[in-house]
């Protein structure tokens, strides 16, 4: 094989104290939520180093996209974080809307109908995608029953998905400009009430199940035993990584996104940031796993609260797509971020006034609070580890890309 | 504070490594510092309280065109505590890639450079752990680099095959 000068000799040097013991943790490995392998340098079952190796799921998003026309990346943002689609395609057009907001030439504004469609369908992604995390969580900890649960209620979340854009996980649902229309709901037509009402019904099944779940595991002495105190992350070093959103929060950061740089129609809603604070009942303290953990389940409520909300309202009628005839930013570059489930997702644009990027790069909010792991492990032990993947909430799609 | 009282600052301070402002363009406006100087700007805006800068968002490496001799390392750092952003912009040579490192300052820059290192082959220097990140440690070249030709054999496979 030819190799050019730019082959660097990899010599993988591994230097093995006389009790330590090098395991290899996945790549393939269910409770690495994905492809993520960790070379574990243990002492016993002491785990003096957990090097995370990743990049198994890395398919060049960043490349592919300099390729491609704009609304043609939206459905490659849906495979980064697959779990919660929609919020990456929400993420990737704010960023290209608001670049395109800069050329007043250009002006558009996205429908007041399409806002309120986003915010729901985001909403109810989130409480998906942190209804996954649950489940696995349990799991990966050693209890079954959550996961059951959890899926029985994401099951109905999908299917209302489905309606709404022919898809249950990678949708491409959210376009720049607004939303997509591939499944016609007219505005007050039996449609659009039959789709309100199912979620409504959705709602009033699923909001009692939240306590319901606090007492299945939440609240559970062995699960409390596993996760509390374990992996404390303090706020400064939450800081210091670019962990963002429900693990910044159980830091005990007050920071979200959609309440202190509100975007879109966020200013317009009431919800409250749940904050991670000592438990002592539970021996939890701030920044442990069970805090990160609990942040999540406390969103839940927050997100039915939105949706809700905009239930009250009922969708204003109107379109649901800005008039655009191309979609061609001016030259200029963007960082524009919103709040994912899984935190905060930048999206970097650089815009040369063609119909495609010159540089697109997407922050992804996993790929960071993951380069935080082998700081958090050192020192616990194995199945520590485990408790620690699943708290911070990591999808492998993302932190690849 | 506003990006432009932040260059007044920042040039105030540095004078000649603050290369200017760039404003023309749609979209964030940015600082163009001097790659040699890019650890002290950012200590700098991590340190003092009437900046502090404590989270850095992104860091991404840039390569704007075929025909450009530099590649572009773009910081975007944001103050929790002012909330206030500030894009940074440091342009190395495309033909010997280098500039000092801030993972020190911010912990997140140790992944976000390693990705760069391995999209553009830009070194950082005082990096601890400067490797490969998404890409296998055996892959030749920098696949983000405009004049990137994709290699007909990986390990003895037909790329396109």
């Amino acid at each position: 094989m030819e190799t050019t000068q730019q082959t660097e000799s990899k010599i993988i040097e591994l230097k093995p104290f006389a009790d330590e013991m090098v395991v290899n943790m996945g790549p393939q490995h269910p409770s690495t939520h994905g492809v993520l392998r960790l070379e574990l340098k243990l002492d016993g079952e002491v785990v003096r180093e957990a090097i995370p190796h990743i990049g198994y799921l890395h398919r060049c998003f960043e490349k592919h996209s300099e390729n491609l026309s704009y609304p043609q990346i939206i459905p490659f943002t849906d495979r980064m974080d697959y779990v919660a689609a929609m919020n990456q395609n929400w993420g990737f057009c704010l960023a290209v809307e608001k670049l395109m907001e800069t050329d007043e030439s250009r002006n558009f504004e996205v429908p007041e109908r399409a806002e309120y469609l986003r915010v729901l369908i985001c909403e109810l992604n989130r409480i998906a995608s942190h209804l996954l995390s649950f489940g696995t969580y349990g799991m990966d900890i050693g209890a079954f029953t959550p996961f059951l649960y959890a899926f029985r209620d994401r099951e109905r979340l999908l299917l209302l998905f489905e309606k709404v854009c022919g898809a249950r996980l990678t949708y491409n649902y959210i376009r720049i400009g607004g939303v997509s229309e591939i499944i016609p709901m007219e505005p007050g037509s039996i449609a659009e009430q039959n789709f309100l009402d199912e979620i409504e019904a959705f709602l009033d099944y699923f909001e009692p199940l939240i306590d319901e779940y606090n007492d299945l595991l939440t609240k559970n002495s062995i699960f409390a035993e596993r996760t509390t105190r374990v992996a404390v992350m303090s706020a400064e070093m939450a800081l210091s990584y670019g962990a963002t959103g429900p693990n910044l929060r159980g830091s005990g950061v007050d920071w979200d996104l959609r309440r202190d740089e509100p975007y879109s129609i966020y200013d317009r809603f009431d919800f409250d940031v749940p904050v991670a604070v000592d438990v002592p009942e539970l021996g939890s303290v701030v920044g442990d796993c069970w805090s990160r953990y609990k942040i999540r389940m406390d969103e839940m409520k927050e997100s039915v609260r939105i949706v809700r909300q905009i239930l009250a309202e009922g969708l204003p009628s109107g379109p649901v797509m800005a008039d655009l005839k191309a979609v061609r930013p001016p030259q200029g570059e963007i960082y524009f971020r919103s709040e994912a489930p899984r935190g905060e997702l930048g999206f970097y644009i650089v815009s040369d006034g063609t119909p495609k990027p010159v540089r697109l790069k997407g922050r992804s909010p996993c790929f960071s609070a993951l380069s935080a792991l082998q700081e958090l492990s050192r020192g616990l032990m194995v199945a520590d580890i485990i408790a620690i993947i699943g708290s911070i909430d990591i999808v492998m799609g993302e932190v690849d890309r | 504070m506003k990006p432009e009282e932040i260059y007044e600052v920042l040039t105030k301070q540095f004078g000649e490594a603050v290369l200017g402002f760039d404003t023309e363009l749609a979209g964030d406006p940015s600082i163009r510092i001097a790659p040699s100087a890019i650890t002290d700007v950012c200590q700098y805006l991590a340190e003092t309280d009437t900046l502090a800068f404590d989270s850095l968002m992104c860091l991404s490496g840039a390569d704007l065109s075929a025909k450009d001799e530099e590649f572009a390392v773009v910081y975007h750092i944001y103050a929790m505590q002012h909330r206030h952003s500030i894009v940074l912009k440091a342009m190395v040579p495309k033909t010997n890639p280098h500039l000092p490192s801030v993972s020190h300052i911010w912990k997140t820059a140790d992944w976000h450079e390693r990705e760069a290192y391995d999209l553009y082959g830009i070194l950082f220097e005082g990096h601890q752990d400067l490797r490969r990140i998404l890409l296998p440690d055996d892959w030749d070249g920098y696949p983000l680099r405009k004049d990137y030709k994709e290699p007909e054999f990986y390990r003895g496979m037909r790329v396109p095959y």
